[in-house]
């Protein structure tokens, strides 16, 4: 689904202390417009640090960041209003209705009010949610919550989202329907970030980095990679590689 | 800008969707007011008290009458040694003794002084302490009736906190107390915990990716806050006055920057603790052992610092209701300006600037990590 070769993420030597420990060691990678990036990596392995880096909530200690045209360093502010992000833990507020909810994430990130109006009644047509719309958030269910979460984080169309884990706790159908979202997002031209633990997922993302020891230890489309490393699927991969045994 | 709206507007959804907590915070300030107005204030009277009185002249037997007379006070009879004193008091049916020296209207209309010694049962001191003012209450109302004003200083002086409350009502202690409280319930509790509760559902970290700024989080969150602080306290100030004829002697506008200061004191102690707590109980558990414990005991609100052990009066020095409740006594009930206040003034107003320093570091620290 790699539409074209602009890099959309650019990170080079990029390096991450806390004090003595080395959260992120060296890491050198691209990311381009349209495709689905998949980030795995065991607890521990560096992750988070990455991506705190990449959305602008934390500077790297050394290297280059560019994250959709803005350096990480001194331009976080901009990289802010250009990306969405969601998390596993939805991010969404129990306590507000599902359309307040579309509300305050369009106006913090600054949609007039009649372009709020217009996605917030696109959005719950598209996710076939009208009926829940004056209902609070708490009292929907966990899946419909999950996409209406994921539909949120993408109100302001960014040009790139986050996806921290957003398929922990939920059941297998509704993982496969909110892939079925995510490749929807992408077709229509928006770069995705993902992490995940679920390596059936991995094999769904265009290409996919391996993180172990705060290093990347494989990058490339799941199916080339299955390949190098003689194995019949991304689990199996990344067992070895977290294991550090080497390719065959 | 417009960020900034929808994230306030988030925070007033937030408040009153959460109806039990918004009737106890008002109705909290209210059963407090009455409660200390009218049960406690009621409680005191007949309080036993015997009398020394080794002159026996127009001037002591004229305060005793005027004691004996308030319906505060019963008289338990005459001492005539010091001896009986102890023996009078451990039979527990006395609090105070009122001891007057010899030659006492004569020392005054001589050479204009003389000592009326109160001795009471400070096992209770929190009751000593209400007798103890009472009386001093009492008889500095006889010397002005009798002795006119000019002789005021000339007689005695005793401990003077009551001096200003001349009508003698215990509410008068209680509003300004209860203000501290709740305002500091309000903004230090209420705040640390709603921005715990935004860290602990990861809302937070959704906001910090967002194009709001910290400074506009921090703000945001504290914004209602103030507000229902203030609606708070002018509820309390009303039923002083109204219920209680509590007076506010001095000016009104001073007051309000008063309390605008010590909301904003509170927010940002309300503020640190959410920067330490990873959760809301936690956030709660501090502000409530850490914040309201040492409000309520030390602040002089329910038992008088000057009583306390020296270490514990230390102690109080930080706790920043004790000053608030100074000021807003000085303001309302002595009608004092801002050149009798500006210390404890100063030292709200530091206190406050080092948690916002505080806070702001640590909410850094966090970022970067």
């Amino acid at each position: 689904m790699q539409t074209n070769n602009t890099a959309i993420i650019e990170v080079e030597n990029l390096v991450k202390r806390f004090g003595t420990f080395t959260a992120n060691d060296n890491l050198t990678f691209k990311v381009y417009a349209g495709e689905i990036f998949g980030f795995l990596g065991a607890n521990g392995a560096g992750k988070t640090t990455t991506i705190r880096i990449l959305s602008g909530l934390s500077k790297p200690t050394e290297g280059i960041v560019k994250v959709v045209g803005f350096d990480a360093m001194k331009q976080s502010e901009s990289i802010k209003k250009n990306i969405g992000y969601m998390s596993q833990r939805f991010s969404l507020y129990d306590d507000l209705t599902v359309i307040e909810n579309i509300r305050l994430f369009g106006g913090i990130y600054g949609l007039s009010n009649k372009e709020i109006r217009n996605r917030s009644d696109e959005l719950v047509k598209d996710l076939g949610i009208e009926n829940l719309r004056k209902r609070l958030v708490g009292d929907i269910p966990l899946g419909w919550k999950q996409k209406l979460a994921f539909s949120i984080a993408i109100i302001h169309r960014p040009k790139l989202i986050f996806l921290d884990e957003p398929t922990g706790g939920v059941d297998p159908l509704t993982r496969r329907q909110f892939w079925e979202l995510i490749y929807r997002v992408a077709k229509q031209g928006t770069t995705v970030f993902v992490t995940t633990h679920y390596m059936d997922e991995a094999e769904y993302c265009d290409r996919i980095c391996v993180l172990a020891d705060g290093q990347i230890k494989a990058l490339g489309e799941p199916s080339n990679l299955k390949h190098e490393y003689q194995v019949t699927s991304i689990d199996e991969l990344f067992y070895r590689i977290v294991k550090g045994e080497d390719r065959v | 800008m417009r960020s900034f709206t929808s994230f306030v507007i988030k925070e007033f959804h937030h408040i009153f969707r959460d109806r039990k907590t918004l009737i106890v915070l008002f109705g909290i300030p209210v059963v407090q007011i009455l409660i200390f107005g009218y049960v406690i204030t009621n409680n005191f009277k007949d309080i036993g008290i015997a009398v020394m009185d080794q002159s026996n002249d127009i001037h002591s037997k004229g305060i005793q009458s005027k004691v004996f007379s308030s319906g505060y006070f019963i008289y338990k009879g005459a001492i005539r040694s010091e001896k009986e004193i102890e023996s009078k008091f451990q039979r527990g049916d006395i609090r105070a003794v009122l001891v007057f020296p010899s030659k006492f209207t004569s020392d005054i209309e001589g050479s204009g002084s003389s000592e009326i010694q109160i001795i009471t049962d400070a096992s209770d001191p929190n009751l000593a302490n209400t007798v103890v003012n009472y009386l001093s209450g009492i008889v500095r109302q006889y010397q002005v009736q009798k002795l006119g004003n000019g002789l005021q200083k000339s007689m005695m002086v005793v401990e003077t906190r009551m001096l200003f409350n001349e009508s003698l009502k215990g509410a008068y202690m209680f509003v300004p107390g209860t203000m501290a409280l709740i305002l500091l319930l309000i903004c230090a509790l209420l705040t640390s915990i709603s921005v715990a509760r935004e860290k602990e559902l990861g809302t937070m970290e959704v906001l910090l990716v967002s194009p709001l700024r910290p400074a506009q989080i921090i703000l945001g969150k504290v914004m209602p806050y103030v507000g229902l602080g203030f609606i708070n306290a002018i509820v309390i100030l009303l039923m002083g006055t109204l219920v209680f004829q509590l007076p506010i002697s001095g000016s009104l506008i001073l007051l309000m920057a008063e309390l605008l200061l010590y909301i904003v004191l509170s927010l940002s102690l309300g503020i640190f603790i959410s920067t330490m707590a990873p959760n809301q109980q936690v956030a709660m558990f501090i502000s409530l052992f850490a914040l309201m414990l040492p409000a309520v005991l030390l602040s002089g609100f329910i038992y008088p610092i000057e009583n306390m052990p020296l270490v514990l009066q230390w102690l109080s020095y930080i706790i920043p209701p004790r000053w608030f409740i100074i000021i807003v006594k000085d303001i309302m009930l002595k009608g004092n300006g801002l050149e009798y206040i500006w210390d404890e003034t100063l030292i709200l107003t530091g206190m406050t600037v080092i948690f916002i320093i505080a806070s702001i570091r640590k909410f850094k620290i966090r970022l970067e990590g």
